[in-house]
């Protein structure tokens, strides 16, 4: 390889890592309702975690293997961060960068739970992690406030997609 | 055929228990089931136990979460506030250690001791309790109120502590606070249901 070229990889990869790691938006309320009433054909499945909820993490990589196992079909995977805003810097963004996540995320800026989360999910008592799979032009949701294994997951959203 | 029915049977309990853990738990004004319990100290304590009571703001928290320790101050800030008037916190741990190895019962002690805990925490080993108040994080609060002088007791709120877990300072509406200044005036909490973020109690695999 030239010098050339490895001044040039060496640029590109500068300029990768602060635009990765500046990936997840801050989101209030208002515009994660607009996300999960999306009047389109495609399957959301919208987990909630946090960078502390060790059983979140361990059910990341299964959330993010749905981008490649249904690269072809309509689903989209979003990672609502329930990380505090002030932690956005300092602990999210770095996790993202380390786990290399490919899944959108973003971070839901709002204190108190008991003023959004029935308008996110009824069903939902707060527990982490929280999964919603969603297709609004067929009229389907599904939630679920438990911690899935892999094969859970890939049965659940088969059959939200049948 | 002889093999297929139990196997039927099996299936369709698996599919009613992977229901009955969401509906089941108490919803306010549910009349709220005793338990005995073992404290960190060794010895069993039940709600039973103190009769002069008036109730008990019960608390599912455990040692590890991030949610649990930000709020583990104020849980005793509450104890506090409230025992003198007849309304002591009892602190229930329902993680099942095996699935993480913070939540032991030593740890346990060893947290109970380190932050001074004022009230009896209890390990709720068959996680039995935490399923019949349907407990999903931690913390999950219940405040009961005893009906009588028996030993019958009333669920009259269940939820969050306040509104900002981050920080104590940054508090607008101390929903728990605010609920007891009602329940001590003899009324019912006007809020009495909150939701909150915390940890998914850890239970035990089937």
């Amino acid at each position: 390889m030239n010098p050339l070229k490895y001044l040039f990889l060496a640029a590109a990869l500068l300029l990768m890592l602060p635009s990765q790691a500046q990936q997840v938006a801050l989101i209030k309320l208002p515009d994660l309702q607009k996300r999960l009433n999306r009047k389109t054909d495609t399957t959301y499945v919208i987990n909630f975690w946090a960078t502390w909820c060790a059983p979140c993490i361990k059910e990341l990589p299964y959330f993010e293997q749905i981008n490649t196992t249904y690269a072809k079909q309509k689903v989209k995977v979003l990672l609502v961060s329930m990380d505090y805003a002030s932690q956005l810097d300092k602990k999210v963004k770095p996790f993202v960068l380390k786990r290399g996540l490919k899944s959108e995320v973003v971070l839901l800026n709002e204190t108190d739970p008991n003023t959004w989360m029935d308008k996110v999910d009824g069903k939902w008592s707060g527990a982490l992690p929280f999964t919603l799979l969603i297709n609004n032009s067929k009229q389907k949701r599904m939630a679920y406030e438990k911690e899935f294994t892999q094969p859970e997951l890939t049965a659940a959203l088969q059959k939200f997609l049948q | 055929m002889k093999k297929l029915v139990p196997f039927l049977a099996a299936c369709l309990l698996l599919v009613l228990s992977s229901y009955i853990r969401p509906l089941a738990g108490y919803q306010v004004g549910d009349k709220a089931a005793d338990f005995k319990l073992k404290n960190v100290d060794g010895k069993m304590v039940s709600l039973a136990d103190n009769k002069t009571t008036k109730g008990y703001i019960v608390v599912f928290t455990c040692n590890t979460c991030p949610y649990a320790q930000a709020y583990e101050s104020r849980i005793i800030a509450l104890h506090q506030k409230y025992a003198s008037q007849g309304y002591p916190v009892v602190a229930i741990n329902p993680n099942d250690p095996g699935m993480a190895t913070g939540e032991s019962f030593a740890a346990m002690q060893t947290r109970a001791k380190t932050k001074n805990y004022p009230f009896p925490y209890l390990v709720d080993e068959t996680q039995q309790v935490a399923q019949t108040y349907g407990a999903t994080r931690t913390p999950h609060l219940y405040v009961l109120t005893r009906q009588g002088t028996g030993n019958e007791f009333k669920v009259s709120y269940i939820g969050a502590i306040d509104d900002n877990s981050e920080d104590a300072k940054q508090v607008k509406i101390k929903y728990v606070e605010n609920a007891m200044t009602e329940i001590l005036a003899g009324k019912p909490a006007s809020t009495s249901s909150t939701k909150a973020v915390g940890c998914g109690i850890k239970w035990r695999k089937a």
